[in-house]
């Protein structure tokens, strides 16, 4: 592997050179865990452990789940029951998986705002980013299509309410619609292939992991400071790194430790405080829950898509202009697929040469307001629409997209960035008293 | 066929809209102090036999509890009634034989039966399906505090009744205030008070009877909530160790590379 300088696996003669011969698998193994890891990294770098914690537990739950569960109409909610009444430790299991798509979808937040933050978005780390994206992406594609498996009123209506969107795409919306479903309307046909890929895209999901894993690992970590670990040398580089094992293995357990209390405490004791109680009613395709929402974590581009309806006077200038083809509707889904792609395109957007926010006054700000933005906007999308919430909900959506657009893209020209140290080294010898001392 | 797909998107376009409107926070729901509540709360078993009791002799007569098996009732973190007399109490309850499709009396290792009669709602997960707390302004802290409210929204609906009634459409409806609405298709009188002798001589008042009959509702909802929170302990406890355990090997691995942090 290219990248930082480091000593690799050396094989005794005998079993450990015959097999390197043949499989260089414990020499994958000495670089992945020896990586030089700068020694700045702060508590908001053990998202990674966490969040490859999570697809694992998802995957060994869900694996057990599957065992038990019955993907048809007629009896998925029954077997839901089933594993909650009858299996061993299926009230657990099935507790875990729920909350668990939870605390995925958390430490996703911390992982992604820490890179906004950072600049781990900048070259030459937008490949990570991207698959970063991608992945993001097919979590929330895995994660709905979850939801609708325990066939509760919100798993049924929300399957409307989101496969109705494709149904916005003009032209070919319907038979795409139609095609998704496996019929008119959400019914069996559709229970089956969510089914199927719930189980099939965490996989994928898995497979990308160890892509973005391998990118970061060739361009190294970002860090606090955003200044490169220095590479001319080995000696520099071992005086601003460590490696990884067993310096972050053991940091990061420690951390996961404290959020799997957390994260067990949630699950043993509130096990529902997340969930909405209208799922512990039975899908009736005949009756309309009176509001329908989506989990918390889907809350915010939820927002996004239901901000920008008829009364909104952009959506009717567009409405007009391409004479009635993007209706309120359509903007609605191009909004909210658009708010994740600029975040995507964040390595493209913003023109600062500094990476670190640490030594970005201007940006400091913005991204604080982005940060209450999330949350203002998630908010929005848990109510019961209203005057209010409409007006909220289009200063927000605006500034999500303002903060990607418009503000990163300015910010790099008009902010005059604070002095960043030379090297990692320097910065963290300015914080920390030698230890020999 | 384009006509039903047109019905689907502008139903879906009109759920999307939001023009469906809920009518939280016009209803009364009583905070109950149950014994289940908390980490440490246990279900009080001579609670929920009374609160069977009361589903046996009152609710049972229009709803069922399709998901709850019998013999759950002898089972520990329940009602624990002893083996022989839920041997006799599924007895007097008549099930449909799935395999030879004719009338017998149950055993414990089948289920209750459903209701479908009155058109009545069942009752296996209520009290979990139901929101008594919400808020305030959507933040959700009211529910981190008091609990979702399913078995306090039970508890309220069935002591929430105004004694009003009117008749819309042939259907005649019972004003009540835990009821979302306020008007709802039970009757006023479903449950009254003395409406169950109870055995161990507590007072069968209404309130007394809606919190027996919720409690047990609760408990039909989740049968394995105590082993639930017993795991959760104990997981909680273990990993409080070696949280720590791993806190301290971390501060002696890094005391090599970090020394104390300096004062700027």
């Amino acid at each position: 592997m290219a990248g930082i300088p480091h000593d690799h696996y050396e094989p005794k003669p005998g079993f450990q050179t015959w097999l390197h011969n043949r499989l260089p698998v414990v020499s994958l193994l000495y670089d992945t865990l020896m990586l030089p890891t700068p020694k700045n990294l702060n508590w908001m770098w053990i998202w990674g452990i966490v969040l490859t914690f999570c697809l694992a537990l998802q995957i060994v739950t869900g694996i057990v789940l599957a065992m038990h569960y019955t993907p048809n109409v007629d009896m998925a909610f029954a077997s839901v029951e089933h594993i909650m009444r009858d299996v061993n430790g299926g009230v657990m299991l099935r507790y875990l998986h729920a909350n668990g798509a939870s605390l995925f979808f958390f430490a996703v937040y911390c992982h992604i705002f820490r890179g906004l933050y950072y600049g781990s978005y900048k070259a030459p780390r937008e490949v990570t980013w991207v698959i970063g994206m991608i992945i993001y992406f097919l979590m929330i594609a895995t994660a709905f299509m979850g939801y609708v498996l325990p066939w509760g009123q919100m798993s049924f209506w929300g399957a409307t309410v989101i496969t109705g969107l494709f149904g916005a795409i003009p032209g070919v919306g319907t038979a795409l619609q139609e095609w998704l479903l496996g019929g008119f309307a959400v019914g069996n046909a559709t229970l089956n292939r969510f089914f199927s890929l719930h189980y099939l895209l965490p996989f994928v999901i898995a497979g990308l992991v160890g892509v973005h894993i391998w990118a970061f690992h060739t361009t190294g970590n970002n860090n606090p400071t955003g200044v490169e670990v220095r590479r001319t040398s080995k000696a520099e580089v071992e005086a601003d790194t460590v490696p990884f094992w067993p310096y972050y293995v053991v940091k990061d357990l420690f951390a996961l430790a404290v959020i799997m209390m957390i994260f067990f405490a949630i699950v043993g004791f509130m096990p529902n405080y997340l969930g909405d109680p209208d799922n512990y009613i039975q899908a009736n395709p005949l009756a309309t829950p009176a509001h329908i929402v989506p989990e918390w974590y889907l809350l915010p581009f939820y927002a996004i898509l239901r901000t920008f309806d008829n009364t909104v006077w952009v959506v009717q200038l567009v409405h007009f202009v391409t004479f009635g083809i993007v209706d309120s509707k359509l903007f609605g889904v191009i909004a909210m697929a658009g708010a994740i792609l600029a975040m995507a395109l964040a390595p493209w957007l913003d023109t600062s040469s500094v990476r670190s926010g640490r030594y970005r006054p201007m940006f400091k700000a913005w991204f604080a307001v982005l940060v209450v933005d999330f949350v203002v906007l998630m908010w929005c999308g848990s109510q019961v629409p209203s005057a209010f919430t409409g007006w909220v909900g289009l200063i927000a959506s605006t500034y999500w997209f303002a903060y990607f657009l418009v503000i990163l893209p300015l910010l790099g020209v008009l902010e005059k960035p604070l002095l960043q140290p030379v090297s990692i080294e320097a910065d963290f010898k300015s914080h920390y008293a030698d230890p020999a001392e | 066929m384009f006509r039903k797909i047109a019905i689907s998107a502008v139903s879906a376009l009109t759920l999307m809209s939001g023009s469906a409107w809920a009518t939280e926070g016009t209803t009364q729901i009583t905070n109950v102090d149950f014994s289940f509540q908390g980490p440490f709360g246990k279900f009080d078993e001579h609670q929920l036999q009374r609160g069977l009791q009361v589903y046996t002799e009152v609710c049972s007569a229009c709803h069922g509890l399709k998901f709850l098996r019998i013999g759950a009732l002898a089972e520990p973190g329940g009602p624990n009634l002893p083996e022989d007399q839920v041997k006799a109490y599924a007895k007097t309850i008549t099930v449909t034989d799935a395999v030879t499709g004719e009338d017998r009396p149950a055993t414990p290792a089948d289920h209750f039966p459903a209701n479908l009669a009155a058109g009545a709602p069942d009752l296996s997960v209520m009290a979990k399906a139901r929101k008594g707390f919400s808020g305030p302004y959507g933040l959700g802290t009211n529910q981190l505090f008091k609990g979702m409210g399913g078995p306090e929204y039970i508890y309220s609906m069935l002591t929430g009744f105004t004694g009003e009634s009117k008749e819309i459409a042939g259907v005649t409806l019972y004003e009540n205030h835990a009821f979302p609405g306020g008007w709802m298709a039970m009757m006023n009188e479903a449950l009254v008070a003395d409406q169950v002798t109870y055995a161990d001589g507590t007072e069968a008042s209404l309130e007394n009877e809606a919190e027996d009959v919720s409690a047990f509702l609760m408990w039909a909802a989740e049968p394995k909530m105590m082993t639930r929170k017993e795991s959760g302990l104990k997981a909680v406890l273990l990993l409080g160790l070696l949280s720590v355990l791993l806190y301290l090997t971390n501060k002696k691995l890094w005391s090599k590379v970090k020394g104390k942090k300096l004062a700027h």
